[in-house]
């Protein structure tokens, strides 16, 4: 095995720029002549534009433009989409309302984008925004999920009656029911899983510049796919066609999935480019990032588990409401569906499992995927109703896991998925060893005597990555298909350009992807370059999210590389004339068989492009292969992990003592850089656990609209994480990989809520558990034992 | 608009701003050093750390103008071009960070961290000194390890040099 190969904590390439702030994020980027874009923003929830005056704004010092959506209109510019098609159980299409990028008629929550003012400079633009007089009819807002479908509710969308996008369902109910009718033990939960804010600490930016001489548009945008923002303003935006159209997604910092979206600002910069006749730059601030980047989670879900008299599980029955917000966002129709339902088998055998979904409209800021998308929420429903089945039924929760996991690989579960390869009880017989979990009786006894809580928390999550094949997605409603491409360049030296549609912001592609490369071609990383995010240099790309980057990106690499190594051995045929198929290649040299000849890596590639050696009717001068790879199947990432927990009663304040996290991430390339996505996925996780909610009030104004008010977790709220990993290699692709980013967000969350109500001794606690909430919860235990 | 002169990175820079312009603007605008960067309004975030006469302050709420005559330090000047500061080379080594955004802060902080509670330092000092500074990506657990390793290295550094 090279230094610099598969398998190989290399220190990451792309490093040395962000270190020395020489990182290019969109807003660091200025175009010449560039003017700024401030978005005018509704200050209400629900309301009836009247009238926009934007006559005195206009004559303020530096504009150079004010818009609406009548005039977005007027230039035949599309609505925003959502890209995934969702039918309801009685069959008909899912009901969604129009998605102006600039308001029309109505504002349908705190943020919405009513106008642009365009300017010379950003305080320009910002003072003029002041002067932008919006008349407004306020209407009535629907804030709460829970009631969001009733009668008398205020219509948010004509198209979609009692703000319901769908009723959709998943699995056999009738056999479901007949389960439960036999079962032995039944748990039954309700559960909110909590509205998120992604965060990213790079807040959402774009540049519009349009070049009269060419006709055509550059975008500059803080995206996670750049190709498919450049395919939908293209084709359903209208805004110009995809070969007058550049999309550069450049250091991008930080997504999480927020940035998958084709979002308003960006949208209107690249329109207002040309109106103005100048580049356009829009940077939202952390305020913005909070009224407008899309949002994540938001359930209401009601659980329950059918047991037999052994603790099997027979079924399991789930009932959700899903908030979307006030428009359908990119793929937001997918989360709380496809992403959702097919993973509630969790790592256990099923028999039978039936999920239903109303997905319904609120005045709140549009919902969309945010690391895990999906996944978290149907893990936290799972592993939840696993823990306190084991609880209600005096078993061992660790034990009570095993009796019921899956053990025999292909397993097809009653929703979809067939998994393909997997160790559930390897990975928590790891987990419990690391976690010394035969010892934690004494360490809770120990607490006790001080006057604290401890508790421990288990999570064995699933996660399905890679999503795929594109035929089988399509059949789910998917609007795009879920290969990816890319392009292996060699240079006549030997150096190497590979080309990817992964996007990376924040991942190390740069590094992970060269030592796929350096691994296959025995050249050292420096003469690799990874290029990405920039639709005049990669040719078509899906770019990056569900954890698809190693999976599906790498392998469409080595696809490319095969060819690319297949083309080189002839060339080296030829020249060492030898048989075709009489070249070995090993480590960067080619052999020639029954001879003593040999070449350096560097020499075939010269002789590719000098083409002396060998007939060009034959074999076509060059090196340069491409690849589209579509996956056969999606990948099942697996894992354990266990939290614990000490709680100050008096205080409510939760220390977390200790984390374990046992993945199967199959093949792992970097395992520095897998271990660094695992820690920042269980930070988001506690986050979502411990720390962060999204409030409206009840006119949908949002209260925790800043870093003052919505808890972010830092440094001090955290451990140190213990990450430890086994491996089934993923059979489905060539490099055995099956995805690492989503993971530790996914399995989290129920582990540290597992954990806090074994220290609690009771289920009644919400996420987040925050110091208040524990602290009521404790109370209300000592009521409980005080009224027994 | 106000004269103001100061050093930054140790250049001497003189500039006609206006009186609200923002140091971080001044800094990513007028010198167009983008190190430094900006990732809330509250001054919550710590992405804009600078260290202004030693002191380590978010450049998001100080005005350009209130700082006259100081000796202002950036990302961009913690280390001779092309080369690393041991705190630099502690975050690559220990994979203190992914995308980046935050870091160039963190840095900052880490490198004011040790000036001001020195070389060795324990984790939960190291913890509760980054509490102006918000990491999205690493949970922090590699970061803690780089500020150690990097107080350390600066020790190690500075006992070499004498």
């Amino acid at each position: 095995m090279s230094a610099t190969g598969i398998g190989q904590s290399v220190r990451r390439v792309e490093d040395f720029r962000f270190l020395t702030g020489s990182g290019q994020y969109v807003a660091d980027i200025n175009r010449a002549a560039q003017c700024h874009a401030v978005f005018v923003r509704s200050p209400h929830a629900h309301a009836a534009i009247k009238k926009i005056d934007t006559d005195k704004a206009a004559k303020a010092p530096g504009v150079l433009g004010i818009f609406t959506g009548k005039q977005l209109a007027a230039d035949k510019i599309g609505p925003l989409i959502c890209g995934w098609m969702i039918h309801s159980k009685d069959g008909s299409p899912m009901k969604a309302g129009s998605h102006p990028a600039l308001a029309l008629d109505k504002v349908r929550y705190v943020g919405d984008h009513v106008a642009v003012v365009v300017a010379e400079t950003l305080n320009q633009a910002h003072d003029a925004a002041e002067l932008v007089h919006v008349d407004y009819d306020v209407l009535n807002a629907v804030v709460d999920v829970a009631t969001a479908q009733q009668p008398g509710k205020a219509q948010i969308h004509e198209q979609a009656p009692h703000n319901t996008v769908y009723e959709w369902h998943l699995g056999d109910k009738a056999a479901v029911d007949a389960a439960f009718a036999k079962a032995s033990h039944v748990t039954k939960l309700e559960i909110a899983n909590n509205r998120l804010i992604p965060n990213a600490i790079e807040p959402r930016a774009a540049i519009g510049e349009y070049d009269r001489g060419s006709g055509g548009y550059t975008l500059y945008t803080t995206s996670q796919n750049p190709h498919v923002a450049r395919l939908v303003l293209s084709a359903f935006n209208g805004i110009a066609p995809e070969n007058k159209l550049r999309v550069i997604a450049p250091d991008v910092g930080g997504a999480f999935g927020s940035k998958i979206f084709i979002y308003a600002e960006e949208l209107v910069c690249l329109w207002a480019t040309r109106k103005v006749g100048r580049p356009v730059k829009w940077v939202a601030d952390r305020s913005e990032a909070f009224l407008a980047d899309a949002h994540g989670r938001d359930h209401l879900t009601v659980a329950e588990a059918a047991m037999d008299e052994t603790g099997k599980i027979l079924a399991v029955r789930v009932k959700t409401k899903a908030n979307l917000g006030a428009y359908l966002s990119t793929f937001s129709s997918s989360v709380p569906t496809y992403l959702y339902a097919p993973l509630l088998s969790g790592q256990y055998d099923i028999a039978a499992i039936y999920c239903e979904v109303d997905a319904v409209y609120t005045n709140t800021a549009p919902v969309d995927a945010y690391r895990g998308a999906g996944r978290p929420e149907a893990t936290f429903v799972i592993e939840r109703l696993v823990e306190v089945a084991a609880r209600q039924l005096g078993r061992d929760p660790a034990e009570f896991r095993m009796h019921n996991f899956i053990s025999s690989f292909p397993h097809q579960t009653p929703v979809i998925m067939a998994y393909d390869v997997g160790d559930y009880a390897g990975c928590m017989k790891r987990a419990l060893e690391l976690a010394d979990y035969g010892d934690f009786p004494k360490r809770k006894a120990f607490s006790k005597k001080s006057g604290k809580l401890r508790g421990i928390g288990f999570s064995a999550y699933i996660e399905a990555c890679g999503i795929a094949p594109s035929k089988a997605v399509g059949s789910l409603g998917a609007g795009v298909g879920l290969w990816e491409s890319a392009e292996v360049r060699v240079n006549p030296v030997g150096t190497v350009e590979v080309l990817t549609g992964s996007h990376s912001h924040g991942q190390g592609h740069e590094t992970t992807f060269a030592q796929l490369v350096s691994q296959r071609l025995g050249i050292p990383l420096e003469q690799i370059s990874i290029v990405h995010g920039d639709t005049d240099k990669v040719q078509m790309g899906m770019g990056s999210y569900g954890s698809r980057s190693g999976a599906v990106g790498m392998t469409a690499v080595d696809k490319a590389l095969d060819k690319v190594v297949a083309k080189a051995k002839k060339v080296a045929a030829r020249c060492m004339e030898v048989a075709d198929d009489g070249v070995d290649f090993r480590e960067g040299v080619f052999f020639g068989a029954g001879t003593n000849k040999s070449m350096a890596w560097g020499e075939v590639a010269l002789a590719a492009y000098v083409a002396h050696k060998f007939d060009t009717a034959e074999i076509e001068p060059g090196l340069k292969e491409g690849a589209f790879y579509d996956p056969k199947n999606f990948t099942f990432p697996a894992g354990v992990h266990i939290a614990e927990v000490e709680i100050d009663p008096e205080t409510g304040v939760t220390r977390i003592d200790r984390w374990i996290a046992v993945d199967d991430f199959g093949t792992v390339i970097n395992p520095m850089i897998v271990e660094g996505q695992v820690h920042g996925g269980i930070a988001q996780g506690v986050g979502q656990a411990m720390l962060e909610r999204t409030v409206y009030d009840s006119e949908g104004q949002l209260i925790t609209g800043s870093y003052m008010d919505y808890c972010m977790p830092r440094a001090s709220d955290l451990p140190s994480f213990v990450v430890d990993m086994t491996s089934t290699p993923c059979p489905s692709n060539p490099l055995g990989i099956k995805g690492c980013g989503e993971a530790g967000a996914i399995a989290s969350p129920p582990a540290l809520i597992n954990a806090i109500t074994d220290a609690l001794g009771h289920e009644d606690i919400a996420m987040p558990a925050t110091p208040q909430a524990v602290w009521r919860a404790v109370k209300a235990s000592h009521h409980k034992h005080a009224a027994e | 608009m106000t004269r103001l002169a100061l050093t930054v990175n140790g250049k001497p820079q003189t500039a006609e701003v206006e009186p609200r312009l923002l140091l971080v603007e001044f800094l990513r605008e007028n010198l167009r050093l983008t190190g430094t960067h900006v990732g809330c309004d509250t001054s919550q975030c710590g992405a804009c750390l600078v260290h202004v006469n030693g002191r380590a302050i978010k450049s998001c709420t100080a005005l350009a103008v209130s700082c006259e005559g100081a000796n202002v330090t950036t990302i961009e000047g913690v280390a001779p071009e092309g080369q690393l500061h041991p705190m630099q080379e502690a975050f690559r080594e220990n994979h203190a960070l992914q995308c980046g955004f935050c870091t160039p802060g963190m840095i900052m902080a880490a490198i004011d961290i040790v000036a001001r509670k020195g070389n060795r330092l324990d984790e939960a000092v190291i913890r509760e000194e980054l509490e102006g500074n918000l990491c999205r990506c690493t949970g922090y657990h590699n970061i803690v390890k780089a500020v150690a390793a990097g107080a350390a290295a600066m020790a190690a550094r500075r006992i070499a040099a004498e």
